[in-house]
């Protein structure tokens, strides 16, 4: 192995070399561009907010600061959307993914009577979504506007991750395993608790980390489904302060001309503070969860 | 042919057929006695599938009605095809339909290359730690959620302070371009910001797939006096011709169903010209201005070319490979 190697790089000719040299540069320059932005981001989040509205900071933090951190821990609306989030993505993908495993096991047992029907049936709302209007009215007529039920209910059925998971199901647990467990005694419900879910370890991850990205990162529903602000997710909190640049802290009173300066600066580095928090958490993450989201990809693309 | 020899063999007496008949209901029953458990386990998402999937399917008839909300969705008064012909003969329909496809084309057209430029060159770098190095960087964007992205870009992007204005102040001008509310650069805003987030992710499958070509190929291709390029246009590309074939065919039949959340953030006033696209306007005129039936026809219609594109390409990527979606 190491003998191959050496001749390899020996019989290396110019062109290759330069080929060799060529693709690290273009490479350390596509990190580059991608890091860019986050470093930016970063540093100007540690920078004091006269120094960033001067637009002094290019590379490293200019006139440590925490103020936009202290702004961020300071405003009561971005932990209210916090709380929420967590509660939508966690209801939303504990519900979510149970409904998809028992689906999905019931799909894949060649006892289910009916099953060729139900399988049409996903297909059926694989291939054709109502739409965004029949469904808001749907939501509307069941009396969920404005409740937390409209944003974890809509969404917890995932047509694509029923095909996926069946799918797998079918490849990982063989139906000897099925019949043996039927001549013990077991039932399907025992079968389902004892027997498939650890086996279906792989695709439950996978799962998860569909749902919960999704739950966590996505707007829409509530932009459709709800009024009130004590509702909202993070992810609609976030929209209005990075995007529509509406900060304001609204539980201030009468205040002197130095607490107004220091309120200026505040605002100013708010929202890189608070993307840095926002990110930080699921780039953290991210190493634990590469894995999954890579055989994610795979899974996605195996078809029957 | 075959299935006539079939009919022979299974012809009997109709005695014996409706004794066959009779067994088949037999297992049937005994299927639903034993396995009973296995209706409880799916009634819960089946609810879900008929209330959330079907329900809305079925009520996208609203879309024929002119919807009252004091009637409702059933009692509404019937108009036919009039939204349709309303959405056909308006000023808006090609300005939209124009908007969504070239969001999809230019995404398509750029991605695909972004995505195997990287698998190759990655594939090519020789010290194991540096293409992890660049595999984990230029993976983790796809984590950052739209909103934030989006947030990032109003910072990065500004015209007066921030990366974009300093480069612009240091050229001797007093402020940069507004990227951000502008027409014509709205596609490249938004298709640019799609490709730094999201090539590494995308590379991934071109990567599994260069991963799987036979090592004698470079073998015999050594022998040959191939250089590294030579390698590259002679083996890599040949190896990812399906793949790249079949995410094409499957991108194209996506062409009129780009997503709303980050078109919808990076609207405004100024760029609506261009960054007005089929979703987007569902939206704001069904829940904003609240003409349901209008808004629901505008959906339908998109459901439903989407439907025929998907199929159509599905019976394409069949007689391109062996490859199909169902």
């Amino acid at each position: 192995m190491i003998a191959a190697r050496k001749s390899a790089t020996i019989r290396e000719s110019g062109s290759d070399r330069i080929f060799g040299m060529v693709l690290y540069i273009f490479l350390g320059l596509v990190a580059v561009v991608v890091l860019y932005p986050l470093v930016y981001i970063l540093s100007s989040s540690f920078s004091s907010g006269s120094a960033v509205a001067a637009g002094d900071v290019w590379l490293w933090p200019v006139h440590l600061s925490l103020v936009g951190y202290v702004g961020v821990f300071k405003y009561n609306a971005v932990w209210t959307g916090f709380v929420n989030s967590i509660i939508y993505t966690v209801g939303g993908s504990v519900l979510s993914v149970m409904m998809t495993i028992a689906f999905a096991y019931a799909l894949s047992r060649k006892a289910m009577v009916g099953r060729r029907v139900l399988i049409i049936a996903v297909l059926v709302g694989l291939l054709f979504q109502g739409g965004l209007i029949p469904t808001f009215l749907v939501v509307k007529g069941l009396g969920l506007l404005n409740t937390r039920w409209a944003i974890i209910l809509p969404t917890a059925l995932n047509v694509f991750a029923i095909i996926v998971a069946k799918t797998f199901l079918q490849m990982t647990i063989p139906d000897e395993l099925y019949q043996a467990a039927q001549i013990d005694g077991c039932g399907d419900f025992r079968f389902l608790t004892s027997i498939v879910l650890p086996l279906a370890k792989p695709i439950i991850a996978v799962l998860v980390l569909w749902a919960a990205v999704y739950d966590w990162n996505s707007y829409l529903p509530a932009l459709i489904y709800l009024n009130s602000q004590a509702l909202y997710p993070l992810s609609l909190e976030l929209r209005e302060i990075l995007v529509l640049g509406q900060v304001s802290f609204s539980s201030m009173g009468n205040l002197t001309t130095a607490q107004i300066a220091e309120m200026t600066s505040m605002e100013t580095v708010l929202p890189y503070a608070l993307i840095v928090i926002s990110v930080v958490p699921i780039l953290l993450l991210y190493p634990f969860v590469q894995k999954y989201f890579v055989s994610g990809i795979f899974l996605g693309s195996v078809k029957e | 042919m075959k299935a006539n020899l079939q009919d022979l063999k299974d012809y009997r007496s109709p005695i014996e057929s409706s004794a066959r008949r009779s067994n088949k209901w037999k297992r049937m029953r005994r299927d639903i006695v034993q396995h009973w458990q296995l209706y409880p386990i799916v009634a819960l998402p089946v609810a879900f599938l008929v209330v959330f999937s079907f329900f809305p399917i079925v009520g996208d008839q609203v879309a024929f009605r002119n919807y009252d909300p004091v009637l409702g969705m059933w009692k509404s008064p019937w108009v036919g095809l009039q939204q349709f012909y309303d959405l056909f003969s308006g000023p808006y329909f090609w300005l939209l339909i124009r908007n969504t496809v070239t969001l999809s084309l230019y995404y398509i057209v750029v991605s695909i290359p972004a995505q195997v430029i990287l698998a190759i060159a990655i594939n090519e770098v020789r010290h194991r730690w540096f293409k992890k190095f660049v595999q984990t960087i230029t993976y983790a964007p796809y984590f950052i959620s739209v909103v934030v992205l989006v947030g990032m870009m109003e910072i990065l992007l500004a015209p007066s302070i921030g990366p974009l204005a300093s480069i612009f102040h240091s050229l001797g001008h007093s402020s940069a371009p507004d990227l951000l509310g502008s027409s014509s650069w709205f596609p490249s805003i938004y298709v640019w910001s799609g490709i730094w987030q999201e090539t590494g992710y995308g590379a991934v499958i071109y990567l599994a797939a260069l991963a799987g070509v036979n090592p004698e190929l470079y073998e015999a291709a050594k022998m040959d006096g191939a250089t590294r390029l030579q390698k590259i246009w002679n083996i890599d590309l040949p190896s990812l011709k399906p793949t790249i074939t079949i995410l094409l065919i499957l991108s194209i039949g996506g062409l009129l169903t780009v997503g709303f959340e980050k078109v919808y953030l990076l609207q405004n006033a100024l760029n609506l010209n261009s960054s007005q696209i089929i979703s987007t306007y569902v939206f704001e005129i069904g829940i904003l201005d609240g003409n349901i039936s209008f808004a629901a026809a505008v959906g339908l219609f998109q459901s439903l070319i989407a439907m025929i594109m998907v199929l159509g390409v599905n019976f394409a990527a069949g007689r391109f490979s062996d490859t199909t979606l169902f």
